[in-house]
């Protein structure tokens, strides 16, 4: 395990084995029918299993996303050992196994355990995996590494006595950085870090963002608040929606529809009043020893004193336009001079968006040994990157990555698709997701297409829960069902980064195999009569939908006016 | 229904009236918060024990002046994923200081009884076969946990860093 993360210690391993010991009674129990499935779900949910269109599904946590080669591997090896030899790494973080037996799962969890991993909590009416910021503790512009505090929050989140049977689920995000990668405007709270005016570093705290049926963006109850109140708060606003969260329809039991039906200052004041009563407390009290603990596992690699070699890579760039393409989208700036970031897109063109096979993990695993020390991350956006590669070994990296044919060189652009399981696997869906993903993958599967058209993303769900985000893809796709159909309505001007905004409606559904042409037709339109320089969002936004509407539908509004004659 | 209380079963001194429409002259008794509230003076000054049972969606703040004169309180649980009494019962123990018998009536399950045994519950109404066995097993299942509540058991993180 790399120096450079957190690593369980006696305690967290003694809570995680029983966890698993107790799961296994439970199993048992199910298995000679001393529980019934009704009994079962709930115990089952909490520990990350779900019964799904044909099979149990498992949900692994990968606390705010950072991941060991070591744990990649073992994640490789579960799946080939207990599931079809693949797994889908979702929006918060996570990875799911689709094809999982129900009597496996207890010495499952327990190999999972052996690599300081867990999927507790990754279902239920309870805190869900901690998200952060995938580029969290190397980029430059970040203000603190988040993942301490994010550490912090899931060990109070786990088994908390109190808060495992809330009105409904929980998520909480984490960034530090003034670019918002983490999307925590859409989360029940999000947690942006910030330096006071005296430059002491502290949380704004969001409440009330989220998706799905009733999207919100979330509200800012607290716009400073110091590190060491960090559980204290939580504890208040987790209590305040425990007690009064909505327990009668589960469609309006997340905290956005209480902090929206009391209102943001009368929310604002019952989490203040609570707060004010719990705030001294010694149970919530964290020691700076223990803080400091946690902080000294998130010590950075040995890092090697390296030039900067940025130009002599623009001008590699420039005579392998195919390294140049990949190198202007796929990677970052490092906060460390002659480092790099790296994304590695699950996305290559006719793939399953978020899908790597237990080969391409032991291979990725490989390649962060080599050129990454053994660390890697999941991107909300369902990538893998490998956050510390040295600029000089760039080119070599890249050349392996297109063997793996990993390098699909999208990242942030119309291919890098966000898309939920949809109809293929989940028992919640009304259309199928996968497929219009690959659709249009291959429609813009030009990479010089795609650069064209820039940063744009489509985020597509394949029902009303919006797994798939929808609402804040700058083109969001949301399948539905009408009449045994599956229709797609489109959204355009979503975003769930510091400037979050919900999509508006484009127009009415269509077929999946009109999807395609109809997002052509929009980017066509961008491109008419884009700024220089000017994102698709920025030019929607300053255009507005009238004139994307009627490029959208524009023809189809004139056949049939023709068929009207 | 089997009464456990220190990993025994005990003998249940009260009688539950809560349901009831008249309240008996004598005899420990839980009533309901609307009895209470209506019989308040008639009900203080009885000379046997008295306990209130709460339902989940009545706040115990309306009784936090009143709880000297319980033996019990009673919160129900009323399907075990309504979770709102393990709130109501840390508030009880550690912002009230409620001492007396805090009893887990309802949907109470063996899977509960680690959480509500943390948050202050000593006395739980259990619906299983065999209650002592599962108290004996999830009293015993976890050895480490991350929080502190008014139980004073001594989370993880200030376990490491005692001497």
């Amino acid at each position: 395990m790399p120096e450079t993360m957190y690593r369980y210690d006696e305690f967290d391993h003694a809570l995680v084995s029983e966890r698993i010991a107790q799961f296994r009674r439970q199993v048992d129990r199910r298995l000679k029918g001393e529980l019934d499935e009704e009994q079962f779900r709930l115990l089952r949910l909490m520990n990350g299993l779900y019964l799904q269109l044909h099979a149990y599904m498992l949900r692994i946590n990968v606390p705010y996303g950072t991941l060991s080669s070591r744990q990649l591997r073992r994640l490789a090896h579960i799946a080939r050992t207990y599931d079809r030899s693949f797994g889908h790494f979702t929006t918060r973080q996570n990875l799911q196994l689709n094809w999982i037996r129900l009597h496996q799962v207890p010495d499952l969890l327990a190999e999972l355990a052996e690599v300081d991993m867990n999927a507790m909590q990754s279902s239920g009416n309870c805190v869900r995996n901690i998200t952060s910021d995938h580029y969290a503790g190397r980029i430059r512009e970040e203000i603190a590494d988040p993942r301490p505090w994010c550490e912090l929050i899931r060990q109070w989140s786990i088994l908390h006595p109190e808060f495992s049977y809330l009105p409904r689920k929980f998520k909480i995000a984490v960034t530090a950085s003034p670019r918002d990668r983490a999307a925590v405007r859409v989360h029940d709270i999000g947690l942006h870090m910030k330096r006071n005016t005296s430059g002491e570093i502290g949380f704004e705290v969001v409440v009330g963002g989220g998706l799905g049926r009733m999207p919100f963006i979330g509200k800012t109850i607290r716009e400073f608040l110091p590190t060491a109140d960090l559980l204290s708060y939580l504890e208040a606003i987790l209590r305040v929606y425990n007690l009064g969260g909505r327990r009668d329809n589960i469609h309006r039991a997340r905290i956005k529809v209480q902090v929206n039906a009391v209102g943001e200052e009368k929310f604002r004041e019952l989490v203040e009043k609570e707060w004010a009563e719990i705030k001294a407390s010694p149970l919530l009290a964290v020691p700076e020893a223990e803080v400091a603990r946690i902080h000294a596992y998130f010590a950075d690699p040995s890092y090697e004193t390296l030039a900067d070699e940025t130009s002599s890579l623009a001008a590699l760039g420039q005579r392998e336009p195919a390294f140049g393409r990949w190198l202007a989208t796929n990677t970052v700036e490092h906060r460390k001079s002659g480092y790099i970031i790296v994304n590695v897109p699950l996305k290559t063109p006719g793939c399953v968006p978020g899908d790597a096979t237990s080969a391409q993990m032991d291979a990725v695993a490989d390649l962060a040994d080599r050129y990454s020390f053994g660390e890697l991350r999941i991107s909300h956006r369902q990538n893998l990157v490998l956050v510390d590669v040295r600029q000089k070994d760039i080119h070599v990296l890249w050349q392996e990555l297109v063997r793996l044919d990993l390098a699909a060189a999208n990242t942030g652009l119309i291919t890098d698709m966000i898309a939920c399981p949809g109809l293929d696997y989940c028992a919640l869906a009304n259309a199928r997701s996968i497929s219009v993903a690959q659709a249009i993958a291959t429609r813009f599967a030009d990479e010089s297409e795609a650069a064209a058209i820039g940063n744009l993303t489509i985020n597509i769900s394949g029902c009303m829960n919006a797994c798939g985000h929808h609402h804040v893809g700058h083109i969001g796709i949301l399948g539905v069902e009408k009449n045994g159909q599956e229709f797609y309505q489109l959204t355009l001007g979503g975003s769930s980064a510091e400037d979050t905004s919900l999509g508006d409606r484009l127009g009415p559904g269509v077929a999946a195999h009109e999807v395609p042409d109809l997002i052509g037709r929009v980017v066509d339109h961008y491109k008419a009569v884009r700024h220089k320089g000017e994102r698709f969002l920025d030019t929607y936004r300053r255009v507005g939908m009238d004139e994307f509407k009627t490029a959208a539908y524009g023809d189809k509004t004139a056949d049939k006016k023709k068929e009207i004659a | 229904m089997p009464l456990l209380k220190s990993g025994a079963i005990v003998t249940d001194n009260f009688v539950d009236v809560s349901a009831d429409s008249s309240i008996p002259d004598s005899g420990s008794i839980i009533v309901s918060l609307e009895q209470w509230l209506a019989n308040l003076d008639a009900l203080i000054a009885r000379r046997e024990p008295i306990g209130i049972r709460l339902r989940s969606d009545q706040h115990p703040e309306v009784i936090a002046d009143d709880l000297d004169h319980f033996s019990v309180i009673a919160l129900e649980f009323p399907i075990f994923k309504d979770g709102r009494a393990y709130s109501y019962a840390r508030l009880l123990r550690e912002r009230w200081g409620y001492a007396a018998e805090l009893r887990a009536v309802g949907d109470v399950l063996l899977e509960q009884l680690h959480f509500m045994q943390r948050v202050g519950f000593d006395a739980f109404e259990l619906k299983s076969a065999d209650p002592v066995s599962d108290w004996l097993t999830a009293s015993g299942e976890f050895s480490a946990w991350y929080q502190a509540t008014g139980d004073g058991r001594v989370p993880a993180r200030a376990l490491r860093h005692q001497t």
